[in-house]
This record gives C-alpha cells, structure tokens and sequence, in this order.
C-alpha cells in the first residue's frame, strides 16, 4: 500500500474565539481553501474562512419563478382550454383567483429547490469524509473547534502550512489523511 | 464624533424646525378653510393627514408590546423610541378635534333622515353609526392609548432607575391584554373614522389592513431613527448590523403580510361581485384612480420585496434608512388611495392634502422629538439586555 494522500491539515481549538482568530490569520495569510467545524454556529465564522459568495440565492430564484409559472399556467390551461365553465359571468382568464396557488407553487418550488439545491451544491449526503479520519474530530460536535486547511489550496505546503496553523496556538496540529 | 451629534441634541435640534413647519402649515390651512371657503376639502384633507400620522404613534405601541411578549435583540435598538411614540397619544386626542368639528361635512350617516332610512335594512348599522356613540367610543380608544404609552413607559423609566426586575415582569403583563386592546381599539378606530365615510360599504378585512399600515409605517420610522443614533452608546451596543438585518426582515415581514391582506380583501369583494362592495374597487382600481393602485401594487410590494430580500442591503443601516423613508412617502401613498377615492371620482391632490401632512407631520415629529430626549436610548436594567448584548455582534 502507498502511503495516503493527504486532503489537508487540521487544528484543533479550545474555544470559538481562538477559532475566529486563527480564520482570520489564515485569510490574512492568503490561505482559500479552508473550512471551520464547531459545535454551534459563530456569526462572523463564515465570512472569516472566506465564504462570500453563492449562487444557492440564483437557483431559488429560478425555482421560484418556474413554480409561479406551472401555478399559473396550470390553472390558465384548465381553466381555458380543456375544462372551461361560465362561473358568475366571469371571464375564463379570472386571474385573481389564479394568484394564490401561484403564490403557493412559487413558495413551493423556492423552498424545495433551496433545500436540494443546497443538498447538491453541498454534495451531500457524504458517505465518506475524510476529516473523520482525524480521532478528535468527533469532538466538534461537542467542545472542540476545528479548522482544515486543504491540500488543494494553491499556497498549501505540508510543512510551511503545519508551522503556521503551529503558530496558531491550537491544542493540536493533524494530518488529514484521504 | 462631536457633540452636536449627540443623540439628545440632535432631538432638540430637530424640535424647533418641526414645530415651524407644524405650526405654520396649520395657521395656513385653517386660514383656507376660513378664505378659501372650501370647508368640506379642508376636512377631507384633514382627514388623510390624522390617520396617516396616527400609524406612527399606534404602531410603535403595537412593536413595543410585541417585543415585551417575545422578546429578541431587534426590539432594544428601538424600544426606547417605541416608548417615546407611545408618549404621543395626548397629542393626538387633541389633534383629532378637527375631525369632531367636521363629523356633520366628512360623513353621510350625520346627515338628518341617514339613520332613518338605514334602519329599515340595517338597524344594527344605524345605531352604531350615530354621534354619541361615535364620540364615545372614540373617548374609550384614546383613553387606552393614553394608558397603555403611560403605564409602559413609566414602568420602563422606573425599571432603568432602580434595576427592578419585577418591573420587566409587569410590562410583560400589561402587554398581552394589550395587545388585544390594541387590536380591537385601533380596528373599530379606522372602521368609525374611515371606513363610515362610505357607510353603506363595508369589509370585515379593512381593520387589519390598517394594523399592518400602522407596523408597517412605524417600522420604517424606527428604522430610519435609529440609524440616525446607532453609532452612539449605548445604543451601539445593540444597534449591530445583525440587529438591522432583524429589523430589515421585520419590514419584510409587514410588506408581504400587507400585500396578503389587501389581495385577500380584493380578491374576495372580487369573486363576491355584490354591487355594495364591489364598486370601492371598481372605482379605485379600474377607474382614474387605477394608476395610483398600480404604483401601489409596484412600490408597496414588488420593490420592497426584493430590495428586502437582500441581506447586505439590510446591514447597512445608511441604506436601510434611505429605503425606509421612501417605504414612508410609499405608505402615505396607500392611505391616501384608501381615504381620498371617497370623495373625488379621479385623483386629485389639493394643496391642503399637503399642508395637512406637513402641519400634523410637524407637530407629531415636534412631540415624539420631545419625548425621545433625556432617556438613556436602550432599558439599561432589562434582564434580556446581557443576552442580547452578547449575541449582537
């Protein structure tokens, strides 16, 4: 057997603080690819590893809008074409009454596209990560913060990058293996 | 930062300005009533002027008794204005004189022969709709305005100066009884005041409609407000950009609930099609007046919707404040369209719709100016302070 790839390399922190710090020293560092684990959500975490930006907001939209017109146009065909009926002398085309199950289907196709969309922009579900190969890091569902800087960031260097998460001061300092 | 930008001094810098304008604008539109001899336009503008400013004071006792209830870091970066709005009331009783004086030229159910006449198909109607009761009920309503502003802010005061945690408890009590006063005193306010302008019309979604106007109007004032005083302690303490972003998505909020509730009513005098109901509609939105609906329908709506859509924009409380100020103008503009349309078969604006704005805008910014000075802009002593202190940044 080939000794592992390594996927990238991963401190280990006491506290949320220490956690934030050491984000913003590795952006600063010029470090990209990196992700943060922690037990419970810190507000400015995600801008401080440098997530910016997502097009998730752009798919929902498209969902949405795509919802709103199966709703409508739902509604419009039967209405019109294949089942039209003379309710209170109203025109076929009543497009009032069409606007809440257009709203509904918009709030419908938004939502499941956001959670899926999510999900496969996520890539998710994962069966195997290799962060768990780590032994500590069952702890970031409990005490421990941890953050991993990837192999594939451009300026990643396994030595240069382990003497700088060292100067970090994290409890610990681990090779990610994949 | 110098001290002239000190929150209390920028409040009492702004009185002077505002009770110019107020004042003024009132000596000249009394004054057109009397020369001008048009009595009837001056009540009518009167009118439009009372009940969109009344939304500033009711609606910041409406969100200061929903923030005693539930609680949240969003309602201590306004809560103090809240108090200060709520302070308002006694001005506003005076100021709804006017409205008594003009009861016989606003509304036809004063007029000798209405109640006869109305009795024989709505007895109900005509008994309720007479001028005693009116009085009365209107009495019963500022009284509880009056009350709930007092007793809140005079619990919050002592709250802050002894650190009296039972007072927490006490505003927390009074709130949800309240609430409810709230909601009944303010929808049977705008059915008495509004809605019998046309008395044979009616709409049993009309009173809510006018709740989301007063949240939705209030919200946008607290917000341009506090932006103004967010960089100062102790107000920057709360007043994060994650506190903006709250009350940004609580604006959001109002504009969806008030697009729900003014199709909902359409939508059912639509499908309903009775000829009592359905000519409100077919006046203010097919007729002359479509165009106002329809300026409604983009800027009460689609623009708000997607500016407020957008989390930075609701983090920058400089831009939060500009959108506010329009989602003002905007919400004076829907008022207008619900309270004018009664009296003029197309649009018309008359140069004393604008005076009434200014001279009631005047002296109602005047006393909420008065009130908000000399309190600290956060309860220092609220239990949920720490919490919320802790989880602004």
């Amino acid at each position: 057997m080939s000794r592992p790839k390594l996927y990238g390399l991963m401190a280990e922190f006491d506290s949320p603080d220490a956690l934030l710090a050491a984000a913003h020293k590795a952006t600063a560092a010029g470090y990209r690819r990196m992700d943060a684990y922690s037990p419970m959500p810190i507000e400015e975490l995600a801008e401080a590893v440098g997530f910016h930006h997502t097009s998730l907001p752009l798919v929902v939209l498209c969902g949405g809008i795509l919802g709103g017109i199966t709703g409508f146009g739902m509604q419009y065909y039967g209405s019109v074409f294949t089942f039209s009926q003379n309710v209170a002398g109203k025109p076929l085309n009543s497009w009032p009454a069409f606007i809440p199950i257009t709203f509904e289907l918009t709030v419908l196709f938004a939502a499941l596209t956001c959670v899926f969309g999510m999900l496969a922009m996520n890539g998710l579900p994962t069966p195997y990560h290799p962060v768990f190969n780590v032994p500590n890091f069952a702890l970031a569902s409990r005490d421990k913060f941890f953050l991993c800087i990837k192999a594939r960031d451009p300026k990643f260097d396994a030595r240069a990058t382990r003497e700088f998460l060292e100067g970090l001061g994290p409890v610990e300092v681990s090779n990610v293996e994949t | 930062m110098s001290v002239s930008d000190l929150p209390d001094v920028q409040l009492e810098q702004a009185q002077k300005p505002a009770l110019i304008v107020g004042v003024g604008a009132a000596v000249l539109l009394v004054a057109m009533a009397f020369v001008g001899a048009d009595r009837d336009q001056f009540f009518r503008s009167y009118l439009f002027g009372y009940v969109f400013w009344l939304a500033f004071p009711l609606g910041s006792l409406a969100l200061l008794m929903l923030h005693h209830l539930t609680g949240g870091g969003w309602g201590f970066v306004i809560r103090r204005l809240c108090e200060a709005g709520a302070r308002t009331f006694a001005l506003m009783a005076v100021l709804f004189l006017p409205l008594a004086v003009g009861i016989s030229r606003l509304y036809p159910w004063t007029r000798a022969g209405w109640a006869a006449e109305a009795a024989k198909h709505a007895p109900f109607k005509a008994t309720y709709l007479s001028q005693p009761f009116f009085f009365t009920r209107a009495v019963i309503y500022f009284v509880v305005w009056i009350g709930l502003g007092y007793l809140l802010s005079k619990w919050s005061m002592e709250e802050d100066q002894t650190g009296d945690p039972g007072m927490h408890n006490r505003m927390e009590a009074l709130s949800a009884p309240g609430l409810i006063l709230y909601g009944l005193t303010a929808t049977f306010a705008v059915i008495d005041w509004v809605m019998s302008v046309d008395p044979d019309w009616m709409s049993t979604m009309y009173g809510l409609i006018f709740v989301v106007v007063h949240v939705f109007t209030a919200m946008a004032f607290l917000i341009f407000m506090a932006s103004r005083f967010a960089d100062h302690e102790p107000l920057a303490k709360v007043a994060t950009p994650s506190r903006f972003h709250d009350l940004g998505t609580l604006l959001f909020a109002f504009t969806m609930l008030w697009a729900y509730l003014a199709f909902s009513q359409f939508l059912i005098i639509w499908a309903g099609n009775l000829k009592a109901e359905i000519t409100w509609y077919v006046h203010r939105g097919l007729g002359e007046w479509s165009w106002v609906a329809g300026l409604l329908l983009l800027f009460h709506f689609f623009v708000p919707f997607f500016i407020l859509l957008n989390r930075p924009i609701k983090r920058r409380k400089q831009l939060m404040a500009k959108v506010a100020l329009v989602l003002i103008v905007v919400s004076a503009l829907d008022v207008f369209w619900i309270v004018t349309p009664s009296f003029f078969p197309a649009p018309t604006i008359h140069l004393t719709d604008v005076l009434a704005v200014a001279a009631i805008g005047g002296l109602w910014l005047w006393a909420f100016a008065k009130q908000a000075q000399g309190r600290p802009l956060v309860p220092l002593h609220d239990p949920r302070m720490e919490e919320a202190v802790e989880h602004g940044a």
